[in-house]
């Protein structure tokens, strides 16, 4: 197992009071495993990636643990967790295209980026030059400023660069969401190909796009309003989803095939609740089409199969 | 209704305006009363330049785009404030749609002040309630509220309603889902199928083909400022015939099939050609010939209400 997280719970301060943005995560991850994580916006999805890389004010640890390949990562200690990041645990950040600095060539700035992280860029050279290799860009890349690349080039130089250490865990944070549909799907491989290729172990997927997942996730979890709502094996989410959330979200997405006049997809109805004073219980309940009156309890995220964590008393019930 | 003839929109690029960018390329298009036509392309497809050329904030080098008989770039004054309540845009981000320090129900006012004067206040709030209650929102609900206190669809829905306020004829969607979450989505994307059941015609830009299969009986695939491929949606979607095309469809994420075969193509894209099939440089067919590369092929009728701008595939 890769990575353990139990109990993870982070607030954000606000004058008016802790925004409950990430509750009682619990969840593990096997070696090898790509793991997509998809919900609304607002539900937490980025809150947990930065909770385990970067946590820093506003945001707040509350409690819980997260487990790297046995170690305890210190992740409430800012730097405390230098000694884990970009080499056991990086990221490639949502709007990775704007993450280099344009006014250094790239080559350069990659440099800089290593000493200040006290590796010797010479010694690296020769791998980060076959690393461009794999993510097909030109080595010439390292002679330009980042102005010069487009989007897909430069999402692919940052990915190369978050990887350089080959960090156990990489966090892609909605990284194919601005490129167009035939660099999207090539990014996405890619990312399954440091898997494959043994760059990274494991790497957590942060879209709200489904459908991204089904390509390349081998797991989904599924969040909403800042608590996991379910996860499981891709097939079984995606074609068996056991909590209401997910059944609606998937039913919502409209699918090529399906057209207006002969099948009309519904929404869900209402909006995500306030996390600054969210209700007790299960947060979908007010949403949600089949809730009861044990739903005021907050709902265990529970095995209910193997690998299929569900938090829903409906499905809890119905399994005893 | 709408009719594109011939359209070009040329940009002076470089650092002495030397270089001729073709963001819009000899484009003919129409939309009919009631018809909801999608108009798909990537970033840099200039999808997003024809949507602002009908509403007249950008102007055109070339061609020319008439509204009901009437040339839209020759419009002044009257005449031009007579055409935008016929004729109105919603785009993308709806949160910059909005000033942050006033209330968002504020862009109702203006269009009051603009558009309806000498209205008495009871005509206006049943106007207002009525357009409201069409994009399904309940007035007591959302009036009266800054911008951050509504969702994401809620304020696109309130742009709708805004421009329902005039009687429109025509609405430019221009990526309006693109930034909603899933859950919302539908609700949009239904609400304007039944704008389009009472006779409003859209032009549906989107980069994203399920969405235009959706909601559209005809559909533009546009690439680098040429239609590439046009037609009635179930036959490009059933049947794709130009490259690009087919490039697009294996590569959009399903839920009902996985990716598979042909690696994605991830080259450079070219400078413009100034004559030759502007997909030439990624075109993956081997049998390309010098007709490909000198003369720009011509959209052809490859079966009926199917049109395809390729010379390996019809174009003759």
């Amino acid at each position: 197992m890769s990575l353990r997280v139990e109990d993870l719970t982070v607030y954000y301060q606000t004058l008016r009071g802790d925004v409950r943005a990430l509750e009682n995560a619990t969840f593990s991850l096997a070696d090898g495993e790509i793991m997509g994580m998809a919900g609304e916006s607002g539900c937490g999805k980025t809150t947990l990636s930065n909770s385990l890389i970067l946590l820093t004010p506003p945001m707040r640890y509350i409690k819980g643990r997260v487990v790297l390949d046995g170690q305890e990562l210190p992740v409430s200690d800012i730097d405390g967790m230098n000694r884990y990041r970009f080499k056991e645990i990086s990221v490639v950040p949502q709007y990775a295209m704007n993450a280099m600095n344009p006014t250094r060539k790239i080559g350069k700035m990659a440099e800089e980026l290593l000493r200040s992280r006290g590796i010797d860029a010479h010694r690296v050279l020769p791998e980060l030059k076959r690393r461009l290799d794999l993510v097909e860009l030109d080595q010439d890349v390292l002679k330009m400023y980042p102005i010069e690349l487009s989007g897909g080039m430069k999402q692919r130089m940052v990915m190369v660069l978050s990887t350089l250490m080959n960090p156990s865990l990489l966090l892609a944070d909605e990284i194919t969401s601005a490129l167009d549909v035939s660099t999207q799907k090539a990014v996405a491989e890619m990312l399954v190909g440091f898997r494959d290729h043994k760059i990274v172990k494991s790497i957590i997927v942060i879209t709200h796009d489904i459908s991204i997942l089904y390509q390349i996730a081998d797991s989904i979890l599924i969040m909403y309003a800042g608590q996991l709502a379910e996860k499981g094996p891709t097939e079984t989410v995606i074609h068996s989803p056991r909590h209401p959330y997910t059944k609606l979200l998937i039913t919502s997405l409209p699918k090529v095939g399906a057209k207006h006049d002969v099948t009309q997809l519904e929404g869900i109805p209402g909006k995500p609740p306030l996390l600054l004073d969210p209700p007790e219980g299960c947060r979908f309940r007010e949403r949600c089409p089949v809730a009861f009156e044990k739903c005021v309890e907050v709902p265990p995220f529970l095995e209910l199969d193997p690998d299929h964590f569900v938090a829903c008393w409906k499905e809890i019930e119905s399994n005893a | 209704m709408l009719k594109f003839d011939h359209v070009s929109k040329t940009y002076r690029v470089g650092t002495f305006g030397g270089k001729l960018l073709h963001a819009v390329n000899d484009v003919c298009l129409e939309v009919n009363d009631g018809e909801v036509v999608s108009l798909i392309g990537e970033s840099g497809s200039g999808k997003s330049t024809i949507g602002k050329m009908i509403l007249r904030l950008i102007s055109i080098t070339a061609g020319s785009i008439t509204f009901n008989e009437r040339d839209v770039s020759t419009l002044k004054g009257r005449d031009l404030k007579e055409y935008y309540r016929e004729v109105q845009g919603v785009f993308q981000d709806p949160f910059s749609s909005y000033n942050p320090i006033s209330k968002a129900d504020r862009v109702f006012n203006i269009i009051r002040s603009n558009f309806y004067p000498g209205m008495d206040d009871r005509d206006w709030n049943e106007r207002l309630h009525r357009s409201l209650e069409a994009v399904g929102m309940n007035p007591r609900h959302v009036m009266d509220k800054y911008p951050h206190q509504l969702s994401g669809g809620q304020l696109q829905r309130f742009l709708i309603a805004r421009a329902l306020l005039l009687d429109i004829q025509f609405l430019v969607a221009d990526e309006i889902i693109s930034m909603l979450d899933a859950s919302t989505r539908i609700d949009v994307l239904n609400l304007l199928a039944d704008l389009k059941e009472r006779g409003l015609a859209i032009l549906f830009i989107t980069h994203d083909l399920s969405l235009g299969y959706y909601i559209s009986e005809n559909a533009a695939i546009l690439y680098r400022g040429c239609i590439v491929e046009m037609g009635q949606t179930e036959k490009i979607y059933d049947n794709p015939i130009h490259p690009y095309t087919r490039m697009l469809m294996e590569a959009v994420p399903r839920l009902d099939r996985k990716w598979e075969g042909a690696k994605a193509d991830l080259k450079a894209k070219q400078p413009n050609l100034s004559a030759g099939c502007v997909y030439y440089e990624r075109c993956p067919m081997v049998d390309k010939t010098d007709d490909c590369r000198m003369m720009r092929p011509v959209l052809h009728e490859a079966e009926k209400e199917h049109f395809v701008a390729c010379w390996r595939n019809g174009s003759s």
